[in-house]
C-alpha cells in the first residue's frame, strides 16, 4: 500500500466529511439553542438530496445552483416545522420529543419511498469524474466543490452568530432562556428561525452530498446516526467542534475503509463515539454543561 | 382499587380463553402484542420507573437472542439453559453500559445516544461474526408445529402464545412489586430529582445499576423468546434502532411510568398497525411506504394530543385510578 495511496483516501475522506459536518453543524445549532435533539435530521437531509435530483432532472440544474432555491425552501419548512410542531414540545420530557421527530422521520422516510420509489437517484454532470492533479495527488473535483460549499456555508452561519444582531440574540436564548424572555426577546421565533438556519445546514448539505453519492430513501436513518456521532465527538452545541468532528469522521472511515473491512467503516465510528462519550462526555470542543 | 383489579381479572380471563375463539392469524397477532408489552414492560423499569431513557434496547434483545440461538445451533443446548447464559450475559452488559455512563455523569439525551451507539456498534460487530452466520443470518431448526417439545421449547403456536401470556403477566406483577418497593420509590425520586434525591441520602448510582439490571434482564427473556419463536436471527433486524423504537412505542403510547401504558400501548400499535395494512389492502392501495406514513401521522397525532398516553386518559374516563401503580 503506497503512501500516494493513503493520502489520496484521507484527504478525499477529509473533503466528504466536511460536507458530514455541515450536516451535524444543523443538528448542532438546534440542538445548541433549542435543546431539541433533531431524530429526523438525516431523513430531512435526503429530502434535500431528492430535491436536487428533481430540480436536476426537470431543468438541469446543477446541484450548486440548486442549493440557493432548496437552501430558501428548508428555512422556510424549518421555520414551520419549528413554529407549528416542535414549539409545544420544548418544555416536555425528551422522550416526548424523541417519539414527536421519530414520527416525522417515519412519515418522511417513507414518503420518499411512496413519491420515488425504491431505486436510487443520483445527477450526471461532467465534473464528477474530473479531478486536480497537486504532483501526485488526485483531488475529485466534484468532492473539492462540495466542501467548498460546506466550508462557505458553515462560515456564513458562524459569522451571523458572532456580528448580526439577531444571531447574537439567538445566542443569548441558548446561554439564558429565562433571561431572555425577561429582555424581551421573542424566543419562540428565534428558536424558529434556528431551526429554520439549521435546516440550511441541511438543505446545502445534501446539495453536495447528491453529487457524490447515489440517494435512496433508506439513507435517512444512516446520516442521522451519522450526525449524532458527529456532533457527540465534536461536542453537542459546538460549531466548530461539528466540523472537527466531521472531518475527522470521514477522514475515519475513509481510512477504515482502506485498511479493514469496508462494511465494518461505521463501526470505528461508533467506537470512536463510546470512547469519546466516557472520556470527554462534552465532546472535543464542547464546554462542560 | 376493587373496581381495578376486577377489570384486571375479566381481562386475564379473556386472554387466558382466546386461543379456545381464535384463528391462527389473530393469535399471532395477539402473541405480537404480549410481546410488545412485556419488552415495554422492561424498558418501563428503565425510563418510566427510574428515568432514564435507553433508545437501545435492541442490544438485550439481539445478544439474548443469538446467544440462545448460538448454543441450541452449535451445541444442540436446549433454551432452558440457553436461558440462564442469556440473562447472565445482557445483564453483564447492561451493568457495563450503566457503570460507563453512570460513573461519569452521563445522563439525559447523553446517556440515550450512548445506548444507540452501544446498539450500534454491537450491530455492526455481529454482522461480522461468521460463527454467527454473519450478515446471513442464523437459522435455527425449524419447529416442530403439531407436538409440544417443552424441554426444547418446540410447539404450536398457542404454546408461545400462553409462554407470552405468562411472561407479560409475571412482568406486570413483577413490577406492580418493583413499584411498591423499596427501589421502587427510591427510582421515582431520582426520576423526579436527581439531585435532590441523592441529597437526600439515596445512593442514585446503585438504584440506578439496579433499574439497569432488572431492565436488562427481563429483556433478555424477550430476547430468547424471539430467538426460539421466529427461528432466524439476522444482525441488520434485531439490532436495527428500529427494532428499539418499536419496544418504546408501546409504552410511550400508552403512558410511560405507569402499570397498564405498556399493555395498552403495544395492544393499540399493533392492531393499528395491521388495521392500516387490512385497510389499505381492501383499497387495492398497495404501494411501498403507504403504511408507514399513516402509522407515522397516527403517532404524531398521538404525542401530539395525549402528551401522557393514552392510558392515563382513559383511566380518566373510565373512572380508574389512573396512577394505578405510579
Amino acid at each position: 500500500m503506497s503512501l500516494d495511496l493513503v493520502a489520496n483516501v484521507v484527504i478525499a475522506g477529509v473533503l466528504t466529511g466536511l460536507v458530514y459536518g455541515l450536516m451535524a453543524l444543523g443538528l448542532s445549532v438546534i440542538f445548541g439553542v433549542v435543546r431539541v435533539v433533531n431524530f429526523a435530521h438525516g431523513e430531512m437531509m435526503t429530502v434535500a438530496m431528492y430535491a436536487a435530483t428533481l430540480l436536476f432532472g426537470a431543468l438541469k440544474l446543477d446541484p450548486f445552483l440548486a442549493m440557493l432555491p432548496v437552501a430558501a425552501a428548508f428555512f422556510v419548512l424549518g421555520y414551520a416545522l419549528q413554529k407549528g410542531l416542535i414549539n409545544p414540545f420544548i418544555t416536555r420530557p425528551e422522550h416526548s420529543q424523541f417519539m414527536l421527530l421519530v414520527a416525522l422521520a417515519i412519515i418522511l422516510v417513507n414518503g420518499l419511498l411512496l413519491v420515488f420509489g425504491p431505486d436510487a437517484r443520483n445527477v450526471q454532470v461532467d465534473y464528477q469524474l474530473e479531478s486536480f492533479e497537486l504532483g501526485r495527488i488526485l483531488v475529485d473535483k466534484a468532492r473539492l466543490y462540495a466542501a467548498g460549499a460546506a466550508v462557505v456555508t458553515a462560515a456564513g452561519l458562524f459569522l451571523f452568530f458572532r456580528r448580526t444582531l439577531t444571531g447574537k440574540a439567538i445566542r443569548a436564548c441558548a446561554d439564558n432562556h429565562l433571561g431572555a424572555k425577561v429582555v424581551g426577546l421573542n424566543v419562540k421565533h428565534l428558536y424558529a428561525l434556528t431551526f429554520g438556519l439549521g435546516s440550511v445546514c441541511l438543505a446545502v448539505a445534501g446539495c453536495a452530498m447528491v453529487v457524490l453519492v447515489d440517494v435512496t430513501p433508506g439513507l435517512g436513518p444512516y446520516y442521522t446516526l451519522l450526525a449524532f456521532v458527529i456532533v457527540i465527538v465534536g461536542g453537542l452545541g459546538s460549531m466548530a467542534g461539528a466540523l472537527l468532528g466531521g472531518v475527522l469522521i470521514g477522514a475515519s472511515e475513509a481510512l477504515a475503509g482502506l485498511f479493514i473491512v469496508p462494511s465494518a467503516k461505521s463501526m470505528f465510528s461508533f467506537g470512536l463515539l463510546i470512547l469519546v462519550l466516557l472520556f470527554r462526555p462534552q465532546g472535543l470542543l464542547g464546554k462542560r454543561p | 382499587m376493587k373496581r381495578e383489579f376486577t377489570y384486571l381479572g375479566i381481562l386475564v380471563i379473556l386472554l387466558v380463553a382466546f386461543p379456545a375463539v381464535a384463528g391462527a392469524y389473530a393469535l399471532s397477532v395477539a402473541t405480537l402484542i404480549l410481546y410488545f408489552a412485556y419488552t415495554g414492560q422492561a424498558w418501563n423499569v428503565m425510563m418510566g420507573f427510574a428515568g432514564q431513557l435507553s433508545l437501545g434496547h435492541s442490544i438485550y434483545v439481539g445478544v439474548a437472542a443469538y446467544a440462545a440461538g448460538a448454543m441450541f445451533y452449535h451445541w444442540g443446548i436446549g433454551p432452558w439453559a440457553g436461558l440462564w447464559v442469556a440473562i447472565a450475559l445482557c445483564v453483564a452488559l447492561g451493568l457495563a453500559i450503566g457503570f460507563l455512563a453512570f460513573r461519569f455523569g452521563i445522563s439525559g439525551v447523553y446517556f440515550a445516544l450512548l445506548t444507540i451507539a452501544f446498539a450500534e456498534f454491537t450491530r455492526i460487530g455481529f454482522d461480522h461474526l461468521d460463527w454467527l452466520g454473519g450478515p446471513g443470518g442464523m437459522f435455527l431448526k425449524v419447529a416442530q408445529r403439531d407436538s409440544i417439545d417443552l424441554l426444547n421449547f418446540r410447539g404450536p403456536p398457542v404454546m408461545y402464545y400462553y409462554a407470552m401470556l405468562a411472561l407479560a403477566a409475571s412482568a406486570f406483577i413483577a413490577c406492580f412489586l418493583l413499584l411498591k418497593s423499596k427501589a421502587g420509590y427510591y427510582w421515582q425520586a431520582i426520576r423526579e430529582n436527581e439531585e435532590a434525591a441523592q441529597a437526600l441520602g439515596i445512593n442514585v448510582f446503585r438504584w440506578k445499576m439496579l433499574a439497569m439490571a432488572i431492565s436488562s434482564g427481563m429483556t433478555a427473556i424477550a430476547g430468547v423468546f424471539f430467538a426460539f419463536y421466529y427461528n432466524n436471527l439476522f444482525p441488520e433486524q434485531i439490532f436495527n434502532i428500529s427494532r428499539s423504537i418499536e419496544i418504546i412505542l408501546g409504552p410511550v403510547i400508552g403512558g410511560v411510568g405507569t402499570l397498564f401504558g405498556p399493555i395498552l400501548g403495544a395492544a393499540v400499535l399493533t392492531l393499528l398497525s395491521d388495521g392500516i395494512t387490512e385497510a389499505l389492502a381492501a383499497l387495492g392501495w398497495e404501494i411501498p411506504g403507504i403504511k408507514q406514513v399513516f402509522y407515522g401521522v397516527v403517532l404524531l397525532a398521538v404525542v401530539m394530543f395525549l402528551p401522557n398516553g393514552i392510558w392515563p386518559a382513559l383511566a380518566r374516563r373510565l373512572g380508574l385510578n389512573r396512577d394505578l401503580g405510579r
